[in-house]
């Protein structure tokens, strides 16, 4: 074999190879959603008008692409100077000049009926059957279900992806970054209205398969809704940059039957009469820095380090606050640090989280205050 | 040179106290091309980031400042300036004037402008880091949750529009009363028109942006609450204001971009520009819309129906001129006598991509279907189309174009040709697959992604690479070029090339047109 053959069959080998991998990455993506090329259908009715919307649109373009580049082409293969084209002299045709502004006009028109019709029917909030109000937070999503009648349900979701995937120590699971702790849920075939707003920054709420997007304003309530017909878990993300963690504060929405859903309904409820009842208990310490544990975890981690150790936040461990007297720490706890990353936890976490939360942060990491807080000081706190 | 003139000063008295145009056009550019080796740079560390899911090379706290400042720097230091240095150098020579009309305003608008981009890279090494709100700095992100260093970056933005809105009323002082007798305003290269119609839009938001600085300079520092409704104000307010500047900022990039393909296409086609009168119009109007659309880019923050109808007709509008402008630069080329050297391949590659960031725009503008584009990758992919294949290979073009003439010596074509080509494949491996992972869902402005856009992440952040490395070729053959390029003396240096630019001799000399050019009253424009 000469050296230029050689050359060749070995760029031929490394080229297979290379498709080789690269059609075994696609094999492997079993899941339809491994390097997905275009915009999802979803499963709401303005999902598909949407979708429909985008590929009218995509295809003009395609033809108004296909004419103009074969024009240019045509061209660039036969008017070159090296084929011994003469250039002509023309320079302007007032006919073909309006007719190059007219047609694309009428596709415009052709165009704006249909995006007209569909954003109709996006901006109709009539006749909802549940309200969900959606808070945006520094970073993570607080769901709360309007009830007329009793009690809201309300709870936080945050992203439960860990830290060591994230910092590639453990290998990354196939929702990676798309799961949260508490997923919203919803009945099917149901119009659900949202009202979305935000606590710090403006967050926008995307769950592509729903088509909804709305931005979440600090101060102001927005208005959307979706029908999902279909059952399933859809993914999102906050889609409006809010600052170091807007990468990672996923949502997930749980589309279930309308059984299964008023089962959900009433376990939430009861859940919240617990709480509620758990608010009047005194708890020892070793319930108290179990459930602060959990909390801590949830919580604070994220800033103030595995270990007490600071971070983004201060350390705890050994710090004054947390070491000092408890009115003091409770006071940051629930209001926060104003004009620092420090929020005001006391609206996130109910008296009994915020009861076991202080006492473990001054119990652990080496703080060895031995005193608790109970959530009747907690919510006394709070009154003043 | 003439009998009464006089040469450059010698020494770093020329560049700190020149007033002349050349001079300035030189710093300017030179100034432009450093900001884009930076901005590019801190796209590398995003692209590194990106390459793989994960956290493996910065925080995403850094990753926010990459992105806030890789945006302003590529807007406000490579591209805006290296435009206006284009137009210092050429705008005298192709209207027949000895020099620009302000010349000290002149040094002023650029030196200014060193330290204010060294003060935007100094918030990097400051307590608390660099602002990391995004390049569109949307309150209140950027005032009650800022860094500390937001001040010196609203200090820098302050100085940057100045800097613009001094060149911008040099221009227009030129453009209006410079021009040699007997050139018309329809007798202009469309160089000049396009600048002229620029430098009106940026005298006109440039104050916009400075007021929404200001107002959150308030914010941060006396106790006003323009954007917190806690205290009655509101934080869409700021993105009405921010994008009443912003969007016709894009065309403030663009418009100069449109004028140099108009130049450089006839030339390579040895035909004159076909539609020179439609050419003029459709950038006017396109000027006019750019202030009637710039709520395109808020869909998502909850306007009534009202206002959302009103927006998206008026963005779709702006089709229709900038079609007019596309089908006017292939029917230039339409049984032109075609050549292919640097400056023609990139036009002809500016043309292709522009013309699908152009349909991408024209999707963006569907309302309901924005929904699901809005804030994702597909934006990115669409204004990268729009401002690397639109402004920044536009201007490829032009320092090739004219390089012989500024220097007298000629670039080495094959360099040009390979810089072109790797760019070319570059940019569409970096950015053609942004919009499958953006309608996909992947939003933008996020440090790790999901898994499903892995793939498609990897093959970005390759191609980024490439492109990356293709622009130091670029300074390579410009470098050479001046150093030790092969030496041109026709006056005319393309055999197509029209204009006054091309009767003086090559290289430039200092001054030029000392005595005003004769224009032939037969002679339609340039």
């Amino acid at each position: 074999m000469s050296l230029q053959t050689k050359r060749r069959v070995s760029a031929a080998l490394g080229l297979s190879t290379a498709l080789m991998a690269v059609t075994g990455r696609l094999a492997l993506a079993a899941d339809d959603k491994m390097n997905q090329l275009n915009m999802p259908v979803g499963v709401t009715d303005v999902g598909k008008s949407i979708y429909d919307l985008h590929m009218i649109i995509l295809w003009i373009c395609v033809v108004i692409g296909a004419l103009v580049f074969g024009v240019m082409f045509y061209s660039i293969i036969y008017h070159r100077k090296s084929r011994g084209a003469k250039a002509a002299s023309f320079h302007e045709s007032t006919k073909v000049e309006i007719a190059w502004t007219v047609v694309p006009f009428v596709i415009l028109i052709g165009m704006a009926v249909p995006a007209t019709s569909t954003l109709i029917d996006i901006y109709d909030f009539d006749d909802a059957e549940m309200d969900i109000l959606i808070t945006g937070y520094q970073w993570k999503w607080k769901y709360e279900y309007l009830n007329e009648d009793g009690e809201n349900v309300s709870f936080f979701s945050n992203m439960s992806t860990p830290q060591s995937e994230i910092y590639n120590t453990q290998s990354k699971n196939s929702n990676y970054l798309l799961e949260v702790d508490e997923p919203v849920v919803i009945p099917v075939g149901t119009k659900v209205r949202f009202l979305v707003t935000a606590n710090d920054v403006i967050h926008s709420w995307w769950v592509p398969e729903l088509a909804v997007k709305k931005d979440a304003i600090p101060g102001f309530i927005n208005e959307t809704w979706a029908m999902a017909n279909e059952i399933g878990t859809y993914r999102g993300q906050c889609s409006e940059l809010c600052g170091k963690d807007h990468g990672f504060m996923p949502v997930v929405v749980e589309v279930v039957s309308k059984e299964d859903y008023a089962s959900w309904m009433s376990e939430k409820q009861v859940e919240a009469e617990e709480i509620k009842s758990l608010m009047a208990q005194n708890f020892s310490m070793d319930e108290l820095m179990s459930r602060g544990k959990a909390v801590y975890e949830r919580a604070c981690q994220a800033c103030h380090g595995a270990n007490g150790e600071g971070g983004v936040g201060t350390a705890i461990a050994g710090s004054d606050v947390a070491t000092g007297e408890i009115a003091g720490h409770l006071n940051i706890g629930i209001n926060g640090v104003a004009g620092s990353a420090m929020q005001a936890f006391g609206g996130q976490l109910n008296d009994v989280e915020m009861a076991a939360v202080i006492t473990y942060q001054r119990n652990a990491f080496g703080n060895n205050m031995g005193d608790m807080v109970q959530p009747i000081d907690v919510f006394n706190y709070k009154k003043g | 040179m003439g009998d009464h003139a006089h040469g450059p000063a010698k020494g770093l008295s020329r560049w700190l106290f020149t007033t002349n145009h050349k001079d300035i056009g030189t710093m300017y550019l030179w100034f432009s091309f450093a900001m884009f080796i930076l901005g590019g740079s801190f796209a590398m560390i995003i692209r590194a980031e990106l390459f793989q899911p994960g956290m493996q090379l910065v925080e995403p706290g850094f990753f926010n400042q990459m992105t806030t400042l890789h945006g302003l720097v590529m807007v406000f230091g490579a591209i805006m300036p290296s435009f206006v240095g284009l137009a210092n150098w050429m705008i005298p020579m192709m209207i027949g004037a000895p020099d620009m009309a302000l010349p000290r305003m002149n040094n002023w608008s650029f030196w200014i402008l060193p330290p204010a981009f060294l003060m935007l890279a100094s918030t990097l090494f400051m307590e608390g880091g660099a602002p990391g709100f995004g390049w569109t700095f949307y309150a209140p992100l950027s005032t009650t949750y800022a860094p500390p260093s937001v001040t010196f970056f609203i200090f820098a933005i302050h100085i940057l529009g100045l800097s613009s809105i001094m060149g911008s009323i040099n221009i227009i002082a030129t453009v209006m009363n410079m021009r040699a007798p007997g050139m018309s305003y329809m007798k202009m290269p469309l160089f000049v028109w396009t600048w002229l119609i620029t430098a009106f839009l940026l005298v006109a938001v440039m104050p916009v942006l400075a007021g929404a600085v200001t107002m959150m300079l308030m914010d941060i520092h006396f106790g006003t609450s323009f954007f917190s409704a806690a205290g009655g104000g509101d934080p869409v307010l700021f993105q009405h204001i921010f994008w009443f500047f912003g969007h016709p900022e894009v065309y403030i990039i663009i418009l100069p971009a449109f004028g140099v393909v108009s130049q450089i296409i006839p030339a390579f086609a040895r035909k004159p520009l076909f539609g020179y009168d439609s050419m003029v119009y459709a950038t006017a109007a396109i000027a006019f819309l750019s202030f009637i659309v710039w709520a395109h880019h808020m869909y998502t923050v909850g306007m009534p129906i009202a206002g959302e109808l009103f927006f998206m007709y008026a963005t779709m509008l702006i089709a229709v001129p900038t079609g007019v402008k596309v089908f006017n630069w292939v029917t230039t080329m339409w049984r032109g006598s075609l050549s292919f050297e640097t400056p023609m391949l990139f036009c002809i590659g500016f043309l292709i991509l522009f013309t699908i960031g152009g349909f991408t725009g024209l999707m963006l503008s569907i309302a309901p279907a924005d929904f699901q584009y809005h804030d994702s990758y597909f934006v990115v992919a669409h204004f990268h189309y729009v401002m690397v294949a639109g402004a920044v290979f536009s201007m490829s073009a032009a320092v090739y174009y004219w390089l012989p003439k500024w220097c007298g010596r000629m670039y080495n074509e094959t360099m040009g040709k390979t810089h072109f080509w790797i760019s070319f494949i570059g940019f569409n491996i970096t950015f053609f697959p942004q919009h499958f992972v953006g309608l996909a869902g992947m939003p933008r402005r996020i440090p790790d992604y999901a898994l499903q856009f892995a793939d498609f992440n990897m093959m970005s952040s390759i191609g980024a690479f490439i492109y990356g490395a293709s622009q130091i070729l670029f300074l390579y053959n410009v470098v050479a070029t001046i150093v030790s390029g092969k030496p041109v003396s026709d006056d005319k240096v393309w055999d197509g090339a029209e204009g006054l630019e091309w009767t003086v001799p090559t290289p430039a000399p200092y001054h030029t047109f000392e005595v005003p050019p004769k224009i032939d009253p037969a002679h339609a424009h340039t």
